[in-house]
């Protein structure tokens, strides 16, 4: 592999490149740990010179973000990669078009950034997600009726397993913004199947700490009998200087609605 | 070409594992060969995690999708959840690569490598939506096939199958799809179905079971004899003389989701001369066929750099024996392209100090556990199987993968062997424990696992006449060790359920009699039969009754030599006589060494097709006594050769 003249290598810690990248189509039907896994394979492939841990089983050192559940697609996962120092070394806008032919349909990389010394994992930047998610079988009056009645609310219990016990929460303070954004006119096709033949849209912001409140919990909270169907998660936010930015921002251009999206494969 | 992936999608997010029902393998094909070319749907009758790996599967692939007029995709068992989603939603079978419909296929064709998986191709086949009984099909309807290793006897399948493919599949699918095309080209008409099964039965290597009439005399079979001239009396297996031709597959799947043997896998060579009597694989693979060396190497370093993998697997059924085998996986941990984070794997090691040496030398990292197969517990019943592995040779090899390192040793075994006695069965948990009693000199965290599943006798093995013991008698033995394993500290016991052991045999060495009965069972929801809570013995036990079936007379019968067997009028190139005269050596306690290195037993193999064994080295592998010339007179303990005490052997009825 021939690479140009790589960046200087931070002073004194590993050098660190954050990906972001999708996750669409068929493939969103993997499982957080086959993602992992699809990963390790396709930075070998590319030649990328992951770092390993040491040990008796030296393992690739990638760091992932917040898990996405099987099914859900995203326009903006991230994956934290330690890279060794290397002649090889490749420079981090290289990376998006190494990288493209060695992932599967449906796995974009959009960008590539060299991460500072001392940078926050994903798991601590990451404060909050704003999620695209369709109900079927309910209609827009309905779902506004059921965002407004908990957006009134005060609290808002729910009851969840934690390490094989159940255990009840208030995640009304999760929930930064619930909006409806109208009924789905072309049905898609990853929709369950639904009686009505109606599906309504909703955006909602939900705070990833102290614990991520997940849009199944969320939808569940609402109204049990809603159905879940098509959920991407659209923006990864993180806090700088009082105000919330996306994690690596692509600019206004860079990120159509998930309506809009053409879907891989 | 239709695709019923959008009638899917909607369930998938609410079954198991999803990830096994998109394709998208690097690796995958989406091939689109126009309307006349041929199409073959290769399925596994199993998960997708268990029949993605299968290398005879991903092999034929390869070479059918590299004609311009043949285009083949791959499928695999749809797990329950899913076959409940695609009954109530209509939705049929169809391939993992563009969600076609099975039904739209030519050719269903199956990988049988397992007798309890034989339920679930009668599933595939009716959620294609063909009928089940081939003699129902329609010139509409895909040709249902099956090859691999279960196929040397297809007699219970008879009534399920058009064709049967026997042997080394590289060279025949082209043959088939040659004969397939002109019945395409001829437009498929009405009762052209039974003129293209008859064309494909004067392939070699094809067998076509409407094309014979089967006579039985009383419960027995007096003979299977072609209905017409020009249908061969005996159907000769396909064997491919040069594996160097065969660089396959080249283009190993790369699976987005984990599988089993989840690595890439380079077959070094195929066929085994070893002559182990229980074993079905090494004898009708024979002869042995090794790939070059060089050829061998360039396949690592390439499937390595194109798949991603950190691990590489040498295949074969002995590996240990590949001439120059230090050198290739030495080449290959020091290659430096792998930045020394590849492991390689031998999955058949060979019992003997030599080859822990080189698996210490390749396997710096991950050191685990390791395995072996000594397969019985003592020489006398080494002998009668033809394992002829010394113990010295096995303490040899514990000692040495204990002193390098690694902590765990899996040792397999076979229960239910011809002539098998308490004591022998016993000497089991003697070896194990004497192998814990080798590893607590080196590390406290000994474990040995000694994994004991019940025997199976095999069409074309000298113990095809042997008759299988009784689930009853299996479950005494297993008793007996796990009585002793209670006491016997560090031996950790495994075995496999004797029940499925009893219908792996009825299908083993069954006749065409027991289509009902596989029918049965599955129409009664007997699937997944190989997963032990799927396994119901008594929906088998119920469907024999009903067909007016005996278990005992199929399974647990030994057999005389002038009895016709149901696999007689099939060759796997190995003469009868000289699998009897290896029984009657057998039952002599008489063991045979690897005639690759030794004078020629005449078994059929070679001399019947004009090919040789294909064997790099003229002197047999560094270790190991089996056909070695070594001094195999004795294989008890040599004193004062292995640093423990060796325990007084346990007599059967002494226990307390």
């Amino acid at each position: 592999m021939s690479a140009p003249a790589a960046p200087a290598r931070p002073a004194g810690g590993p050098r660190r490149v954050r990906i972001r990248f999708t996750k669409q189509g068929k493939v969103r039907f993997t499982s957080h740990r086959d993602l992992a896994r699809i990963w390790e394979r396709a930075l070998r492939r590319s030649g990328v010179p992951v770092a390993y841990t040491e040990g008796f089983s030296p393992r690739p050192k990638l760091s992932f973000g917040l898990a996405l559940s099987t099914g859900h697609e995203s326009l903006g996962e991230y994956l934290d990669v330690a890279v060794r120092d290397t002649p090889e070394l490749v420079a981090v806008e290289q990376l998006p078009a190494l990288l493209a032919t060695a992932l599967p349909a449906g796995i974009e990389v959009q960008s590539a950034v060299d991460l500072p010394r001392g940078a926050d994992s994903l798991q601590q930047a990451v404060t909050s997600c704003t999620w695209y998610i369709e109900v079927g079988d309910v209609t827009p009056s309905d779902a506004t009726a059921g965002v407004s009645r908990v957006l009134a609310a005060t609290e808002l219990t729910v009851t969840r397993e934690r390490k094989g016990q159940p255990v009840t929460d208030d995640v009304r303070p999760a929930i930064l913004d619930l909006r409806v954004l109208g009924p789905v006119t072309e049905v898609s096709a990853p929709l369950a199947p639904r009686a009505t033949g109606i599906a309504t849209a909703l955006e909602a912001e939900l705070a990833t700490q102290p614990r991520a409140l997940r849009p199944a919990e969320l939808i569940a909270a609402i109204d049990p009998a809603w159905v879940m169907a098509r959920v991407t998660r659209i923006h990864q936010w993180t806090q700088a200087g009082g105000a919330r930015r996306e994690v690596i921002d692509l600019g206004p251009a860079a990120t159509p609605p998930p309506h809009a999206e053409a879907r891989a494969s | 070409m239709t695709s019923v992936w959008t009638q899917l999608e909607p369930h998938l997010a609410g079954v198991e594992r999803p990830a096994r029902y998109i394709g998208l393998e690097l690796g995958a094909q989406r091939p689109d060969a126009g309307p006349g070319a041929v199409s073959w749907l290769l399925t596994y009758p199993d998960t997708y995690e268990i029949g993605l790996p299968n290398q005879g599967l991903q092999i034929l692939y390869e070479i059918l999708n590299e004609r311009d007029d043949t285009a083949a995709e791959r499928s695999y068992a749809p797990w329950g959840d899913l076959e409940a989603v695609m009954r109530r939603e209509r939705i049929p079978l169809f391939s993992v690569d563009t969600h076609r419909p099975a039904g739209e296929f030519d050719v269903l064709a199956f990988n049988l490598s397992a007798e309890l998986t034989y339920t679930n191709l009668l599933n595939c086949v009716d959620l294609a939506g063909v009928p089940v009984r081939a003699a129902e099909r329609r010139p509409e309807h895909p040709l249902v096939a099956a090859g691999g290793h279960c196929t040397y006897n297809p007699e219970p399948l008879a009534d399920f199958l058009d064709f049967v493919v026997l042997g080394d599949g590289e060279e025949v699918v082209s043959e088939i799809t040659e004969v397939i095309r002109e019945w395409k080209a001829a437009g498929r008409t009405e009762g052209s179905r039974a003129a293209v099964l008859r064309a494909l039965s004067h392939v070699e290597g094809v067998y076509v079971p409407s094309m014979y009439d089967v006579e039985y005399d009383g419960r027995h079979l007096r003979a299977v004899t072609p209905r017409y001239p020009d249908v061969p009396e005996r159907v000769e297996k396909r064997t491919i003389a040069d594996l160097a031709q065969w660089p396959y597959p080249r283009n190993q799947l790369v699976p987005l989701t984990e599988v089993v043997h989840d690595r890439l896998n380079v077959e070094v060579f195929r066929g085994c001369t070893r002559g182990c009597r229980f074993c079905q694989a090494g004898m009708i693979t024979r002869p042995v066929r090794e790939r070059p060396a060089e050829q061998v190497r360039t396949m690592v370093a390439d499937g390595l750099r194109r798949t991603g993998y950190d691990e590489v697997a040498l295949t074969s059924l002995s590996t240990a024996d590949f001439s120059g085998i230090e050198s290739v996986v030495q080449g290959v941990v020091d290659d430096p392209a792998n930045c020394g984070q590849v492991s390689v794997s031998l999955p058949s090691l060979r019992v003997d100090a030599f080859t822990v040496g080189i698996a210490g030398q390749i396997q710096k990292a991950r050191r685990t556990g390791l395995t072996f197969a000594p397969e019985a517990g003592t020489w006398r019943m080494r002998q009668i199987i033809n394992k002829l592995i010394r113990e010295d040779d096995l303490y040899g090899a514990v000692e040495s993968a204990f002193s390098s390192g690694w902590r765990r040793v899996k040792l397999y075994f076979l229960t239910g062997l011809p002539s098998e006695t308490d004591e022998d069965t016993l000497g089991i948990l003697d070896l194990a424990r004497n192998c814990v009693e080798i590893g607590r000199a080196h590390t406290r965290g000994v474990a040995v696992k000694a994994s004991v599943g019940g025997f199976v006798p095999k069409p074309f093995t000298p113990f095809q006449w042997f008759g299988q013991n009784t689930v009853d008698e299996l479950g005494r033995k297993i008793s007996l060790l796990r009585d002793g394993s209670r006491k016997a500290k560090g031996v950790q016991l495994t075995w496999h359920d004797p029940k499925a052991t009893l219908i792996e045999g009825l299908a083993s060495r069954g006749d065409r009699r027991l289509g009902p009965v596989i029918e049965q069972v599955w129409r009664r929801g007997g699937t997944f039969q190989e997963w032990s809570e799927h396994f119901h013995l008594d929906l088998w036990l119920e469907a024999m009754a009903e067909a007016g079936l005996d278990v005992d007379w199929y399974v647990h019968r030994h057999r005389t030599e002038d009895e016709v067997l149901p696999w007689d009028h099939i060759s796997a190139g190995l003469h009868k006589d000289f699998l009897w005269q290896d029984w009657q050596d057998a039952l002599a306690e008489v063991g045979l060494p690897d005639c690759r290195w030794t004078p020629c037993y005449d078994c059929g193999a070679c001399t019947g097709y004009g090919i040789e064994h294909v064997v790099a080295s003229a002197t047999p592998p560094a270790g190991g006594s089996q056909g070695t010339g070594q001094d195999l007179s004795t294989g008890a303990h040599l004193p004062g050769s292995v640093p423990v005490t060796l325990r007084s052997r346990p007599l059967a009825g002494a226990r307390s």
